[in-house]
Protein backbone atom coordinates (compact mmCIF):
# COMPACT_ATOMS: atom_id res chain seq x y z
CA UNK A 1 0.00 0.00 0.00
CA UNK A 2 2.53 2.60 1.07
CA UNK A 3 4.95 1.27 -1.86
CA UNK A 4 2.08 1.91 -4.43
CA UNK A 5 0.99 5.52 -3.12
CA UNK A 6 4.92 6.27 -2.77
CA UNK A 7 5.76 5.05 -6.30
CA UNK A 8 2.63 6.16 -8.04
CA UNK A 9 3.54 10.35 -7.93
CA UNK A 10 6.97 9.27 -8.63
CA UNK A 11 6.44 7.49 -12.04
CA UNK A 12 4.12 10.21 -13.04
CA UNK A 13 6.57 13.16 -12.15
CA UNK A 14 9.30 11.57 -13.74
CA UNK A 15 7.07 10.64 -17.08
CA UNK A 16 5.89 14.48 -16.49
CA UNK A 17 9.17 15.64 -16.99
CA UNK A 18 10.29 13.74 -19.67
CA UNK A 19 7.57 15.17 -21.32
CA UNK A 20 8.71 18.23 -21.13
CA UNK A 21 12.20 17.13 -22.16
CA UNK A 22 10.32 16.96 -25.48
CA UNK A 23 10.13 20.86 -25.52
CA UNK A 24 13.90 20.58 -25.98
CA UNK A 25 13.71 19.29 -29.88
CA UNK A 26 10.83 21.96 -30.36
CA UNK A 27 13.20 24.57 -30.14
CA UNK A 28 16.22 22.46 -31.20
CA UNK A 29 15.73 23.42 -34.77
CA UNK A 30 16.38 27.93 -33.65
CA UNK A 31 18.95 27.34 -31.71
CA UNK A 32 20.70 25.40 -34.44
CA UNK A 33 20.21 28.17 -36.49
CA UNK A 34 21.18 30.77 -34.00
CA UNK A 35 24.03 28.85 -32.96
CA UNK A 36 25.96 28.42 -36.80
CA UNK A 37 24.62 30.75 -38.30
CA UNK A 38 25.33 33.84 -35.45
CA UNK A 39 27.01 32.44 -32.13
CA UNK A 40 30.06 30.63 -34.18
CA UNK A 41 30.32 34.05 -36.73
CA UNK A 42 30.32 35.99 -33.85
CA UNK A 43 33.11 34.41 -31.63
CA UNK A 44 34.85 33.98 -35.09
CA UNK A 45 35.10 37.43 -35.58
CA UNK A 46 36.68 37.71 -32.20
CA UNK A 47 39.03 35.22 -32.75
CA UNK A 48 39.71 36.44 -36.53
CA UNK A 49 40.65 40.30 -35.63
CA UNK A 50 43.60 39.39 -33.60
CA UNK A 51 44.89 37.46 -36.77
CA UNK A 52 46.61 38.69 -40.38
CA UNK A 53 44.11 36.96 -42.28
CA UNK A 54 43.86 37.25 -45.83
CA UNK A 55 41.46 35.91 -48.78
CA UNK A 56 44.11 33.18 -49.54
CA UNK A 57 46.79 31.73 -47.85
CA UNK A 58 47.87 31.11 -44.35
CA UNK A 59 46.53 33.08 -41.27
CA UNK A 60 48.43 34.01 -38.68
CA UNK A 61 47.98 35.27 -34.75
CA UNK A 62 49.39 38.95 -34.17
CA UNK A 63 47.80 39.83 -31.39
CA UNK A 64 46.08 43.17 -30.83
CA UNK A 65 48.50 44.56 -33.76
CA UNK A 66 45.03 44.87 -35.56
CA UNK A 67 43.70 46.85 -32.94
CA UNK A 68 46.68 49.18 -32.52
CA UNK A 69 46.43 49.85 -36.65
CA UNK A 70 42.90 51.26 -36.02
CA UNK A 71 44.07 54.00 -33.65
CA UNK A 72 46.36 55.08 -36.22
CA UNK A 73 43.92 54.65 -39.07
CA UNK A 74 42.13 58.19 -39.41
CA UNK A 75 40.06 57.44 -42.40
CA UNK A 76 38.21 54.50 -40.21
CA UNK A 77 37.96 57.80 -37.44
CA UNK A 78 36.78 59.91 -40.29
CA UNK A 79 33.93 57.38 -41.65
CA UNK A 80 33.25 56.59 -37.98
CA UNK A 81 32.94 61.08 -37.39
CA UNK A 82 30.74 61.12 -40.39
CA UNK A 83 28.31 58.37 -39.37
CA UNK A 84 28.18 59.95 -36.25
CA UNK A 85 27.14 63.50 -37.71
CA UNK A 86 24.64 61.69 -40.04
CA UNK A 87 23.00 59.74 -36.82
CA UNK A 88 22.91 63.25 -35.30
CA UNK A 89 21.06 64.86 -37.93
CA UNK A 90 18.88 62.54 -39.67
CA UNK A 91 17.63 61.65 -36.01
CA UNK A 92 16.45 64.94 -35.49
CA UNK A 93 14.88 65.25 -39.23
CA UNK A 94 13.06 62.54 -39.05
CA UNK A 95 11.81 63.40 -35.14
CA UNK A 96 10.48 66.43 -36.47
CA UNK A 97 8.59 65.24 -39.51
CA UNK A 98 7.15 62.34 -37.65
CA UNK A 99 5.94 63.62 -34.33
CA UNK A 100 3.69 66.23 -35.70
CA UNK A 101 2.73 63.47 -38.37
CA UNK A 102 1.67 61.38 -35.14
CA UNK A 103 0.21 64.05 -33.48
CA UNK A 104 -2.13 64.07 -36.71
CA UNK A 105 -2.51 60.84 -37.29
CA UNK A 106 -3.46 59.67 -33.06
CA UNK A 107 -7.07 60.73 -33.15
CA UNK A 108 -9.59 58.82 -35.14
CA UNK A 109 -11.14 61.07 -37.23
CA UNK A 110 -12.69 61.53 -41.19
CA UNK A 111 -10.29 59.58 -43.61
CA UNK A 112 -7.02 59.30 -40.78
CA UNK A 113 -6.40 56.05 -42.16
CA UNK A 114 -6.19 57.10 -45.46
CA UNK A 115 -3.22 59.31 -44.67
CA UNK A 116 -1.85 57.08 -42.59
CA UNK A 117 -1.25 54.82 -44.70
CA UNK A 118 -0.25 57.05 -47.25
CA UNK A 119 2.26 58.21 -44.99
CA UNK A 120 3.45 54.63 -44.26
CA UNK A 121 3.79 53.50 -47.83
CA UNK A 122 7.61 54.75 -48.12
CA UNK A 123 8.56 52.47 -44.95
CA UNK A 124 7.71 49.32 -46.60
CA UNK A 125 9.76 49.74 -49.62
CA UNK A 126 13.63 48.20 -49.22
CA UNK A 127 16.57 50.96 -48.46
CA UNK A 128 17.91 49.43 -51.83
CA UNK A 129 14.56 50.30 -53.77
CA UNK A 130 14.69 53.92 -52.66
CA UNK A 131 17.69 54.45 -52.82
CA UNK A 132 17.90 53.32 -56.58
CA UNK A 133 14.59 55.32 -56.95
CA UNK A 134 16.05 58.66 -54.97
CA UNK A 135 19.49 58.31 -57.63
CA UNK A 136 17.24 58.35 -60.58
CA UNK A 137 15.28 61.56 -59.00
CA UNK A 138 18.87 62.87 -58.10
CA UNK A 139 20.67 62.57 -61.35
CA UNK A 140 21.65 65.54 -62.76
CA UNK A 141 20.54 64.68 -66.56
CA UNK A 142 17.76 62.04 -66.22
CA UNK A 143 16.26 63.05 -62.67
CA UNK A 144 13.65 65.26 -61.65
CA UNK A 145 14.91 67.70 -59.00
CA UNK A 146 17.96 69.67 -60.90
CA UNK A 147 16.57 69.89 -64.27
CA UNK A 148 12.75 71.10 -62.44
CA UNK A 149 14.77 73.75 -60.69
CA UNK A 150 16.56 74.68 -63.93
CA UNK A 151 13.08 74.71 -65.91
CA UNK A 152 11.73 76.64 -63.21
CA UNK A 153 14.26 79.21 -63.32
CA UNK A 154 15.51 78.82 -60.07
CA UNK A 155 19.14 77.86 -60.80
CA UNK A 156 20.86 79.16 -63.86
CA UNK A 157 22.24 75.98 -64.99
CA UNK A 158 21.23 72.10 -64.11
CA UNK A 159 23.19 71.59 -60.96
CA UNK A 160 24.56 68.32 -59.96
CA UNK A 161 23.15 67.72 -56.48
CA UNK A 162 25.66 64.56 -56.04
CA UNK A 163 29.08 66.21 -56.98
CA UNK A 164 29.68 68.22 -53.65
CA UNK A 165 29.02 67.48 -50.10
CA UNK A 166 26.39 69.21 -48.76
CA UNK A 167 23.59 68.95 -51.29
CA UNK A 168 24.55 65.09 -51.84
CA UNK A 169 24.15 65.11 -47.81
CA UNK A 170 21.13 66.79 -47.67
CA UNK A 171 19.80 64.69 -50.70
CA UNK A 172 20.31 61.72 -48.77
CA UNK A 173 18.50 62.86 -45.26
CA UNK A 174 15.62 63.68 -47.66
CA UNK A 175 15.33 60.63 -48.60
CA UNK A 176 15.83 58.68 -45.42
CA UNK A 177 13.27 61.29 -43.59
CA UNK A 178 10.87 60.47 -46.63
CA UNK A 179 11.37 56.55 -46.39
CA UNK A 180 11.07 56.08 -42.11
CA UNK A 181 9.12 58.97 -41.12
CA UNK A 182 5.87 56.79 -41.50
CA UNK A 183 7.63 54.31 -39.77
CA UNK A 184 9.01 56.46 -36.59
CA UNK A 185 4.93 57.88 -36.73
CA UNK A 186 3.61 54.45 -36.06
CA UNK A 187 5.82 53.93 -33.29
CA UNK A 188 5.35 57.62 -31.78
CA UNK A 189 1.45 57.45 -31.78
CA UNK A 190 0.83 54.23 -30.02
CA UNK A 191 2.92 55.87 -27.09
CA UNK A 192 0.58 59.18 -27.47
CA UNK A 193 -3.08 56.98 -27.92
CA UNK A 194 -1.86 55.21 -25.15
CA UNK A 195 -2.39 58.31 -22.89
CA UNK A 196 -4.96 57.98 -20.85
CA UNK A 197 -7.94 60.56 -22.33
CA UNK A 198 -8.79 61.94 -18.98
CA UNK A 199 -5.70 63.05 -17.71
CA UNK A 200 -5.76 65.48 -20.70
CA UNK A 201 -9.10 66.88 -19.89
CA UNK A 202 -8.23 67.52 -16.08
CA UNK A 203 -5.28 69.41 -17.25
CA UNK A 204 -7.91 71.38 -19.72
CA UNK A 205 -9.83 72.13 -17.01
CA UNK A 206 -7.19 73.25 -14.37
CA UNK A 207 -6.31 75.71 -17.23
CA UNK A 208 -3.28 74.29 -19.17
CA UNK A 209 -2.39 75.47 -22.23
CA UNK A 210 -1.59 73.10 -25.28
CA UNK A 211 1.99 73.65 -24.90
CA UNK A 212 2.15 73.15 -20.68
CA UNK A 213 0.46 69.75 -21.62
CA UNK A 214 2.62 68.57 -23.72
CA UNK A 215 5.10 69.44 -21.80
CA UNK A 216 3.85 68.16 -18.75
CA UNK A 217 1.82 65.34 -19.62
CA UNK A 218 2.64 64.21 -23.35
CA UNK A 219 6.07 63.70 -22.91
CA UNK A 220 7.29 62.33 -19.66
CA UNK A 221 4.17 59.61 -20.22
CA UNK A 222 5.65 58.95 -23.26
CA UNK A 223 9.51 58.18 -22.07
CA UNK A 224 9.74 54.90 -22.77
CA UNK A 225 8.09 54.99 -26.89
CA UNK A 226 10.29 58.22 -27.24
CA UNK A 227 13.43 56.07 -26.22
CA UNK A 228 12.29 53.12 -28.03
CA UNK A 229 11.69 55.46 -31.18
CA UNK A 230 15.66 57.17 -30.81
CA UNK A 231 16.99 53.92 -30.45
CA UNK A 232 15.46 52.69 -33.16
CA UNK A 233 16.80 55.41 -35.38
CA UNK A 234 20.35 55.90 -33.99
CA UNK A 235 20.95 52.06 -34.05
CA UNK A 236 19.55 52.25 -37.59
CA UNK A 237 21.59 54.98 -38.82
CA UNK A 238 24.42 54.14 -37.37
CA UNK A 239 24.73 50.73 -39.50
CA UNK A 240 23.81 52.63 -42.60
CA UNK A 241 25.14 51.40 -45.68
CA UNK A 242 22.53 50.90 -48.62
CA UNK A 243 21.69 54.34 -49.07
CA UNK A 244 25.15 56.10 -49.29
CA UNK A 245 26.65 52.87 -51.29
CA UNK A 246 23.88 53.44 -53.94
CA UNK A 247 23.65 56.74 -54.29
CA UNK A 248 26.65 57.95 -53.57
CA UNK A 249 28.89 55.10 -53.86
CA UNK A 250 30.82 56.89 -50.53
CA UNK A 251 31.31 59.93 -52.71
CA UNK A 252 32.09 62.99 -53.25
CA UNK A 253 35.81 62.08 -52.50
CA UNK A 254 34.96 59.36 -50.19
CA UNK A 255 33.36 62.36 -47.76
CA UNK A 256 30.34 59.98 -47.07
CA UNK A 257 31.74 56.81 -46.57
CA UNK A 258 29.91 55.70 -43.30
CA UNK A 259 31.08 52.56 -40.51
CA UNK A 260 29.94 49.70 -42.01
CA UNK A 261 30.95 51.30 -45.25
CA UNK A 262 34.42 51.36 -44.59
CA UNK A 263 34.40 47.51 -42.85
CA UNK A 264 32.76 46.23 -46.12
CA UNK A 265 35.72 48.24 -48.02
CA UNK A 266 38.12 46.17 -46.12
CA UNK A 267 36.66 42.98 -45.92
CA UNK A 268 35.43 42.47 -49.35
CA UNK A 269 37.17 45.10 -51.61
CA UNK A 270 40.89 44.89 -49.76
CA UNK A 271 40.15 41.69 -48.33
CA UNK A 272 41.77 42.19 -45.28
CA UNK A 273 39.59 39.90 -43.03
CA UNK A 274 41.24 40.07 -39.83
CA UNK A 275 41.39 43.86 -39.95
CA UNK A 276 37.77 43.94 -41.08
CA UNK A 277 36.83 41.74 -37.95
CA UNK A 278 38.93 44.02 -35.96
CA UNK A 279 36.74 46.93 -37.02
CA UNK A 280 33.61 45.09 -36.60
CA UNK A 281 34.19 44.46 -32.95
CA UNK A 282 34.73 48.28 -32.25
CA UNK A 283 31.25 48.70 -34.04
CA UNK A 284 29.62 46.13 -32.23
CA UNK A 285 31.14 47.22 -28.81
CA UNK A 286 29.01 50.77 -29.75
CA UNK A 287 26.38 48.82 -30.42
CA UNK A 288 25.75 47.15 -27.41
CA UNK A 289 26.68 50.02 -25.25
CA UNK A 290 23.53 51.25 -26.78
CA UNK A 291 21.58 48.38 -26.17
CA UNK A 292 22.52 48.56 -22.48
CA UNK A 293 21.57 52.36 -22.74
CA UNK A 294 18.10 51.54 -24.48
CA UNK A 295 17.55 48.71 -21.82
CA UNK A 296 18.28 51.49 -19.16
CA UNK A 297 15.87 53.81 -20.86
CA UNK A 298 13.09 51.62 -21.26
CA UNK A 299 12.91 50.01 -17.71
CA UNK A 300 10.14 50.06 -16.31
CA UNK A 301 8.76 53.51 -14.03
CA UNK A 302 9.99 52.90 -10.72
CA UNK A 303 7.20 51.37 -8.63
CA UNK A 304 5.19 50.17 -11.39
CA UNK A 305 7.20 47.10 -12.43
CA UNK B 1 -24.59 83.48 -33.35
CA UNK B 2 -21.99 81.63 -31.40
CA UNK B 3 -23.50 78.37 -32.61
CA UNK B 4 -22.58 79.48 -36.22
CA UNK B 5 -19.72 80.45 -35.18
CA UNK B 6 -18.61 77.24 -33.70
CA UNK B 7 -19.92 75.64 -37.18
CA UNK B 8 -17.33 77.72 -39.56
CA UNK B 9 -14.57 77.31 -37.20
CA UNK B 10 -15.80 73.97 -37.11
CA UNK B 11 -15.37 74.36 -41.00
CA UNK B 12 -12.12 75.99 -41.08
CA UNK B 13 -10.25 73.46 -39.17
CA UNK B 14 -11.67 70.56 -40.86
CA UNK B 15 -10.46 72.41 -44.05
CA UNK B 16 -7.23 72.84 -42.47
CA UNK B 17 -7.04 69.31 -41.34
CA UNK B 18 -7.39 67.74 -44.96
CA UNK B 19 -5.43 70.36 -46.67
CA UNK B 20 -2.54 69.39 -44.49
CA UNK B 21 -3.30 65.67 -44.56
CA UNK B 22 -3.80 65.81 -48.34
CA UNK B 23 0.05 67.64 -49.68
CA UNK B 24 1.52 65.64 -46.80
CA UNK B 25 0.10 62.23 -48.80
CA UNK B 26 1.21 63.73 -52.04
CA UNK B 27 4.74 64.13 -50.63
CA UNK B 28 5.08 61.01 -49.39
CA UNK B 29 3.34 58.88 -52.31
CA UNK B 30 4.64 61.54 -55.15
CA UNK B 31 8.42 59.44 -55.56
CA UNK B 32 6.35 55.77 -55.69
CA UNK B 33 3.76 57.03 -58.33
CA UNK B 34 6.44 59.39 -60.22
CA UNK B 35 8.50 56.41 -60.54
CA UNK B 36 5.62 53.77 -61.71
CA UNK B 37 4.03 56.31 -64.18
CA UNK B 38 7.83 56.73 -66.29
CA UNK B 39 8.59 53.19 -66.81
CA UNK B 40 5.40 53.05 -69.08
CA UNK B 41 7.50 55.68 -71.59
CA UNK B 42 9.35 54.51 -74.59
CA UNK B 43 13.08 53.97 -73.83
CA UNK B 44 14.09 57.17 -75.97
CA UNK B 45 11.69 59.42 -73.65
CA UNK B 46 12.62 57.45 -70.17
CA UNK B 47 16.27 58.88 -70.53
CA UNK B 48 15.24 62.85 -70.59
CA UNK B 49 14.23 64.14 -67.16
CA UNK B 50 10.40 62.94 -66.09
CA UNK B 51 8.35 66.40 -66.76
CA UNK B 52 5.68 65.43 -67.29
CA UNK B 53 5.77 62.20 -65.65
CA UNK B 54 3.45 60.21 -67.32
CA UNK B 55 4.35 58.92 -70.97
CA UNK B 56 3.78 61.88 -73.66
CA UNK B 57 4.91 60.10 -76.92
CA UNK B 58 2.72 56.71 -76.16
CA UNK B 59 2.60 54.32 -73.98
CA UNK B 60 5.13 51.45 -73.95
CA UNK B 61 6.46 48.48 -71.45
CA UNK B 62 9.86 48.63 -73.62
CA UNK B 63 11.45 49.51 -70.37
CA UNK B 64 10.32 46.40 -68.94
CA UNK B 65 11.90 44.52 -71.83
CA UNK B 66 14.82 46.10 -71.96
CA UNK B 67 15.41 45.07 -68.40
CA UNK B 68 15.66 41.43 -69.66
CA UNK B 69 19.14 41.88 -71.90
CA UNK B 70 21.38 42.67 -69.26
CA UNK B 71 23.75 40.14 -67.89
CA UNK B 72 22.10 36.90 -67.16
CA UNK B 73 18.49 39.10 -67.15
CA UNK B 74 16.45 40.52 -64.60
CA UNK B 75 13.82 37.62 -64.81
CA UNK B 76 16.60 35.41 -63.33
CA UNK B 77 17.52 37.81 -60.50
CA UNK B 78 13.69 38.17 -60.18
CA UNK B 79 13.44 34.37 -59.64
CA UNK B 80 16.21 33.84 -57.06
CA UNK B 81 14.75 37.15 -55.51
CA UNK B 82 11.62 34.98 -55.25
CA UNK B 83 12.92 31.68 -54.04
CA UNK B 84 14.75 32.82 -51.54
CA UNK B 85 11.97 35.23 -49.83
CA UNK B 86 9.62 32.48 -50.37
CA UNK B 87 11.70 29.81 -49.00
CA UNK B 88 12.62 32.13 -46.02
CA UNK B 89 9.33 32.97 -45.10
CA UNK B 90 8.51 28.98 -44.88
CA UNK B 91 11.03 27.82 -42.99
CA UNK B 92 11.32 31.16 -40.71
CA UNK B 93 7.59 30.41 -39.76
CA UNK B 94 8.54 26.64 -39.74
CA UNK B 95 10.99 27.36 -36.98
CA UNK B 96 10.11 30.05 -35.45
CA UNK B 97 6.54 28.29 -34.66
CA UNK B 98 8.10 25.03 -33.47
CA UNK B 99 10.35 27.48 -31.35
CA UNK B 100 7.28 28.95 -29.64
CA UNK B 101 5.28 26.66 -28.89
CA UNK B 102 8.39 24.77 -26.93
CA UNK B 103 9.22 27.68 -25.61
CA UNK B 104 5.33 28.81 -24.27
CA UNK B 105 3.80 25.12 -23.42
CA UNK B 106 7.29 23.41 -22.08
CA UNK B 107 9.64 24.10 -18.93
CA UNK B 108 13.11 22.18 -19.81
CA UNK B 109 16.27 22.60 -18.69
CA UNK B 110 18.49 25.60 -20.38
CA UNK B 111 15.00 27.07 -21.84
CA UNK B 112 14.94 30.40 -20.13
CA UNK B 113 18.91 30.25 -21.65
CA UNK B 114 18.16 29.69 -25.01
CA UNK B 115 15.53 32.00 -25.38
CA UNK B 116 17.83 34.92 -24.25
CA UNK B 117 20.17 33.90 -26.03
CA UNK B 118 17.87 33.84 -29.35
CA UNK B 119 16.55 37.45 -28.46
CA UNK B 120 19.59 38.70 -27.69
CA UNK B 121 21.29 38.54 -30.55
CA UNK B 122 19.33 41.24 -31.70
CA UNK B 123 21.69 43.19 -30.11
CA UNK B 124 24.26 42.52 -32.14
CA UNK B 125 24.31 43.83 -36.03
CA UNK B 126 24.85 40.86 -38.39
CA UNK B 127 26.95 43.35 -40.42
CA UNK B 128 29.75 42.62 -38.09
CA UNK B 129 29.59 39.47 -38.19
CA UNK B 130 29.58 39.19 -42.34
CA UNK B 131 32.61 37.83 -42.76
CA UNK B 132 32.78 34.72 -40.84
CA UNK B 133 29.41 33.87 -41.63
CA UNK B 134 30.85 33.73 -45.52
CA UNK B 135 33.34 31.13 -44.24
CA UNK B 136 30.55 29.51 -42.29
CA UNK B 137 28.89 29.19 -45.92
CA UNK B 138 31.96 28.14 -47.06
CA UNK B 139 32.83 25.08 -44.72
CA UNK B 140 29.49 23.86 -45.30
CA UNK B 141 29.24 24.03 -48.99
CA UNK B 142 26.68 26.76 -49.43
CA UNK B 143 29.06 29.06 -50.38
CA UNK B 144 27.67 31.18 -53.33
CA UNK B 145 24.09 29.40 -53.04
CA UNK B 146 20.80 30.69 -52.52
CA UNK B 147 20.56 28.28 -49.57
CA UNK B 148 22.71 29.87 -48.00
CA UNK B 149 21.34 33.23 -47.93
CA UNK B 150 18.50 31.80 -46.95
CA UNK B 151 19.66 30.51 -44.04
CA UNK B 152 21.09 33.52 -43.05
CA UNK B 153 17.65 35.77 -43.56
CA UNK B 154 16.33 32.94 -41.10
CA UNK B 155 18.67 33.08 -38.67
CA UNK B 156 18.04 37.37 -38.64
CA UNK B 157 14.62 37.08 -38.32
CA UNK B 158 14.49 34.33 -35.51
CA UNK B 159 14.49 37.18 -32.50
CA UNK B 160 11.17 38.88 -33.51
CA UNK B 161 9.49 35.53 -35.03
CA UNK B 162 10.44 33.46 -32.02
CA UNK B 163 9.11 36.52 -29.68
CA UNK B 164 5.92 37.07 -31.99
CA UNK B 165 4.82 33.15 -31.84
CA UNK B 166 5.67 32.24 -27.55
CA UNK B 167 3.42 35.33 -26.86
CA UNK B 168 1.04 34.31 -29.15
CA UNK B 169 0.96 30.69 -27.56
CA UNK B 170 1.02 31.66 -24.37
CA UNK B 171 -2.44 33.67 -25.15
CA UNK B 172 -3.98 30.20 -25.58
CA UNK B 173 -5.77 29.04 -22.71
CA UNK B 174 -3.95 25.86 -21.11
CA UNK B 175 -7.65 24.44 -20.69
CA UNK B 176 -7.92 24.17 -24.26
CA UNK B 177 -5.03 21.99 -24.15
CA UNK B 178 -5.88 19.92 -21.47
CA UNK B 179 -9.45 18.96 -23.21
CA UNK B 180 -7.82 17.95 -26.47
CA UNK B 181 -5.43 15.64 -24.89
CA UNK B 182 -8.45 14.02 -22.90
CA UNK B 183 -9.43 13.57 -26.46
CA UNK B 184 -6.09 11.70 -26.76
CA UNK B 185 -4.22 14.21 -29.31
CA UNK B 186 -0.10 13.77 -28.86
CA UNK B 187 1.82 16.60 -29.23
CA UNK B 188 2.57 17.04 -32.85
CA UNK B 189 -1.58 16.72 -34.04
CA UNK B 190 -2.07 18.86 -30.87
CA UNK B 191 -0.01 22.01 -32.37
CA UNK B 192 -0.88 21.80 -35.75
CA UNK B 193 -5.29 21.03 -35.10
CA UNK B 194 -5.59 22.88 -32.28
CA UNK B 195 -3.30 25.43 -31.32
CA UNK B 196 -2.29 26.65 -34.96
CA UNK B 197 -5.46 27.46 -36.13
CA UNK B 198 -5.48 29.76 -32.83
CA UNK B 199 -2.26 31.56 -33.36
CA UNK B 200 -2.49 32.05 -37.13
CA UNK B 201 -2.50 35.76 -36.82
CA UNK B 202 0.70 35.83 -35.47
CA UNK B 203 2.09 33.49 -38.35
CA UNK B 204 0.36 35.90 -40.90
CA UNK B 205 2.26 38.71 -39.26
CA UNK B 206 5.81 37.00 -38.98
CA UNK B 207 5.75 35.72 -42.45
CA UNK B 208 5.09 38.98 -43.73
CA UNK B 209 8.21 40.71 -41.72
CA UNK B 210 10.03 37.24 -43.30
CA UNK B 211 9.12 37.98 -47.04
CA UNK B 212 9.83 41.79 -46.64
CA UNK B 213 12.84 41.19 -44.72
CA UNK B 214 14.29 39.08 -47.47
CA UNK B 215 13.04 40.32 -50.67
CA UNK B 216 14.70 43.76 -49.19
CA UNK B 217 17.91 43.18 -47.75
CA UNK B 218 20.88 44.11 -49.80
CA UNK B 219 24.40 44.04 -47.89
CA UNK B 220 23.80 40.55 -47.16
CA UNK B 221 23.30 39.91 -50.61
CA UNK B 222 26.22 41.81 -52.37
CA UNK B 223 28.41 39.93 -49.69
CA UNK B 224 27.76 36.48 -49.92
CA UNK B 225 26.30 36.04 -53.35
CA UNK B 226 29.68 36.46 -55.78
CA UNK B 227 27.77 34.86 -58.90
CA UNK B 228 25.66 36.81 -61.07
CA UNK B 229 23.38 33.78 -61.92
CA UNK B 230 22.71 34.42 -58.02
CA UNK B 231 22.15 37.83 -57.62
CA UNK B 232 19.15 38.66 -56.00
CA UNK B 233 17.09 41.95 -56.78
CA UNK B 234 18.34 44.77 -55.34
CA UNK B 235 22.29 43.98 -56.49
CA UNK B 236 20.98 43.19 -59.78
CA UNK B 237 19.63 46.39 -59.67
CA UNK B 238 22.39 48.15 -58.23
CA UNK B 239 25.01 46.59 -61.10
CA UNK B 240 22.94 47.65 -62.83
CA UNK B 241 22.64 51.64 -62.26
CA UNK B 242 26.18 51.33 -61.67
CA UNK B 243 26.51 51.67 -65.06
CA UNK B 244 28.69 47.91 -65.24
CA UNK B 245 26.74 47.19 -68.15
CA UNK B 246 27.38 50.55 -70.23
CA UNK B 247 25.94 53.62 -70.45
CA UNK B 248 23.54 53.30 -67.19
CA UNK B 249 19.51 52.74 -68.73
CA UNK B 250 17.74 54.91 -66.13
CA UNK B 251 14.48 53.73 -68.06
CA UNK B 252 15.57 50.28 -66.72
CA UNK B 253 16.20 51.28 -63.49
CA UNK B 254 12.80 52.65 -62.78
CA UNK B 255 11.16 49.68 -64.19
CA UNK B 256 13.61 46.94 -62.26
CA UNK B 257 12.71 49.63 -58.87
CA UNK B 258 9.05 49.16 -59.54
CA UNK B 259 9.49 45.42 -60.19
CA UNK B 260 11.28 46.02 -56.16
CA UNK B 261 8.02 47.98 -54.68
CA UNK B 262 5.10 46.80 -56.19
CA UNK B 263 5.03 43.01 -54.01
CA UNK B 264 6.15 44.85 -51.08
CA UNK B 265 3.24 47.37 -51.32
CA UNK B 266 0.72 45.28 -52.33
CA UNK B 267 1.11 42.73 -49.20
CA UNK B 268 1.42 45.61 -47.15
CA UNK B 269 -2.21 46.77 -47.97
CA UNK B 270 -3.34 43.99 -48.50
CA UNK B 271 -2.07 42.79 -44.69
CA UNK B 272 -2.34 46.21 -43.30
CA UNK B 273 -3.09 44.99 -39.75
CA UNK B 274 -0.99 41.99 -39.71
CA UNK B 275 2.30 44.49 -39.47
CA UNK B 276 0.82 47.10 -37.63
CA UNK B 277 0.19 44.38 -35.17
CA UNK B 278 3.72 43.22 -35.37
CA UNK B 279 4.63 46.79 -35.08
CA UNK B 280 2.98 46.89 -32.24
CA UNK B 281 4.21 43.78 -30.52
CA UNK B 282 7.60 45.37 -30.92
CA UNK B 283 6.77 48.96 -29.63
CA UNK B 284 4.89 48.08 -26.22
CA UNK B 285 7.04 45.00 -25.05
Amino acid sequence: MTAITASAPARSRSSASLRQWVGLLYVLPAVAFVTVFFVIPLGMTAWMSLHNWPLMGEHAFIGLDNYVAILRDTRFWNALKFTFYYTVIVTIAIFAVAFPLAIFIEKPRPLTNLYRTAFFMPAVVGFASASLLWSWLLNVDSGLFSPAAFDLGLTEKKVNLLATFQPAFWSIIAMVVWKVAGFTMIILMTGLQSIPQDLQEAAVIDGAGPFARFRAITLPLMRRTLALALILSVAGSILAFDQFYIILRGGPRNQTLTAVYWIFNQSFVSFKLGYGAALSMVLLAILVALSLIQLWLLRKPEGLD
Amino acid sequence: MAEAMSQSRKAAFSLARHSTGIIASVLFLAPIVWTVLSTFKPAQEARQPPLPPWPTTGFSIENYETLNSFGDGLWVSAQNSIYVSVMTVLLSVLVSVLAGYGFSRFRFPFRDFFFVLILSTIMIPFQSILTPIFLVLTRLGLHNTLTGLVCVYVTLQLPFSIFMMRNAFDAVPREIEEAARMDGANNVTMLIKVMLPLVWPGVVTIALFAFLGAWNEFLAALVLMTDQSKFTLPVMMTVLQSGRFGAIDWGAVQAGVTVMMVPCLILFLALQRFYIRGLMAGAVK
